[in-house]
């Protein structure tokens, strides 16, 4: 029955796409590259349209800068450490997170931000969170430093990806319509993007969401229609939910922070506000910051997690791609995540 | 990252609630969601509920995966 309604869609969108220029969609999310590559649907797409990934997995976006300035927090000072399970093992001149922990540090891996909570009321040392994710994931970290517990702090890596959007769109890589992440969209709404000027598919992460969505876009192009699509209507409503955005609105402001490949995107960085500097990491250890000083890795000279980030490339193109770089030995963040691009082609098969 | 599942409300004592996901149960924070009530669905993430989800279309989902599983066996 699936396939069915799969192969239908094909159809549909290969009678859509008949005899116009080439055009390329990009998507927006990891879990969106992992549908299109296990039901490798890619495969069922017409020779005139390209399906790229784009910087949907926060993991990989995240600059060296902020994994180095972590990395000399927990070298520097006696704290407990407590991430998301990806981002520790994001190698940096060949150390992770997970390596400090192999040589006595605690880092301590959570399913989510309440856990850390958790461990900070349990213990008397000051518990630092490194706290990454769209907006999908802000709002949690918006909570938990609400909470007010005074031994927990943030190390604040999240970034606000519309405007990420906007950035790919002034990038020089020609971008047609844009398949937009599902659950960064139930929190954000319809409505943050309809100012952007290019048709858009909010979409589900089943196969037949994915080829709806394409389906929907080439319809947009072809009509020179630039409107937003809410696809996922199970999850997404126009406002977003509204009550996370104020929670994370109280507690983060935007600045114009670096991302992996894109560069500084304008008003991405999720900033924690004055008001709540006390459970700031950078504020509260600012002596030890104060010597930190960012450096280059010579291992990942020939990584090209950035093109991939920004569409420019498929993992087939880097030199490294399952070769020195490979899900059991990853040299970029692309190839760490269970949501990046490079990750999920070496697992699943893309191509 | 950003995957979210759904699961049905069992319980509430605010700001939690024991979330049900096809038998595996988990407390979670429920502080951004409105008039939350036992027997509804919420889209959850990281450990917090980010959305309600309307129970007709997840009840509709979840007898479509149930014909296929039977049609596996």
């Amino acid at each position: 029955m699936r396939s069915k309604i799969i192969f239908e869609l094909a159809k549909k969108i290969e009678k859509e796409a008949n005899g116009i220029r080439d055009i390329k969609i990009m998507h927006l999310c990891g879990t969106h590259e992992d549908t299109i590559t296990r039901y490798n649907l890619r495969s069922l797409m017409p020779k005139n349209l390209k399906l790229l990934s784009g910087p949907g997995c926060p993991v990989c976006i995240i600059p060296d800068a902020d994994l180095q300035a972590v990395f000399h927090l927990i070298e520097n000072a006696n704290v407990v450490l407590t991430t998301f399970g990806d981002m520790a093992r994001v190698p940096f001149e060949g150390k992770s997170l997970f390596y400090f922990k192999s040589k006595g540090c605690e880092v301590k891996i959570v399913y989510s931000i309440f856990d850390a909570l958790e461990i900070a009321k349990r213990s008397d040392k000051p518990v630092v969170h490194f706290g990454i994710g769209f907006e999908t994931t802000m709002p949690s970290t918006a909570l938990a430093i609400l909470d007010g517990i005074e031994n927990f702090y943030v190390f604040s890596s999240h970034r606000f990806f519309v405007p990420a959007i906007n950035h790919l769109l002034s990038s020089n890589i020609k971008i047609d319509g844009f398949i937009n992440p599902g659950h960064v969209s139930t929190i954000v709404g319809v409505k943050a993007y309809e100012k952007i000027e290019i048709p858009q598919v909010i979409a589900g992460f089943e196969p037949e969401d994915v080829m709806l969505a394409v389906y929907q876009l080439v319809k947009s192009i072809k009509n020179g229609e630039n409107k937003v699509f809410n696809e996922y209507k199970r999850a997404v409503t126009y406002e977003g939910n509204v009550k996370a955005q104020m929670v994370m609105n109280e507690v983060f402001e935007r600045e114009n922070w670096d991302w992996r490949g894109l560069g500084v995107v304008k008003d991405s960085g999720g900033k924690i506000r004055k008001k709540y500097e006390e459970y700031d990491a950078l504020k509260v250890f600012e002596d030890i910051f104060s010597n930190f000083e960012i450096k280059e890795d010579p291992k990942k000279r020939a990584c090209r997690c950035g093109d991939v980030l920004k569409g420019l490339i498929e993992p087939l193109e880097c030199p490294l791609f399952n070769k020195v770089c490979n899900p059991k030995n990853p040299v970029g963040p692309c190839m760490v995540s269970v949501e990046g691009t490079c990750n999920i082609w070496a697992r699943l098969g893309g191509c | 990252m950003c995957l979210a599942i759904i699961g049905k409300v069992e319980s509430i004592e605010y700001p939690f609630a024991t979330v049900n996901f096809k038998g595996t149960k988990k407390k979670v924070r429920i502080d951004l969601i409105e008039d939350l009530k036992i027997g509804e669905y919420v889209l959850v993430h990281v450990g917090f509920a980010i959305q309600k989800v309307d129970s007709r279309e997840v009840e509709q989902y979840n007898e479509i995966w149930e014909n296929v599983i039977n049609s596996l066996q």
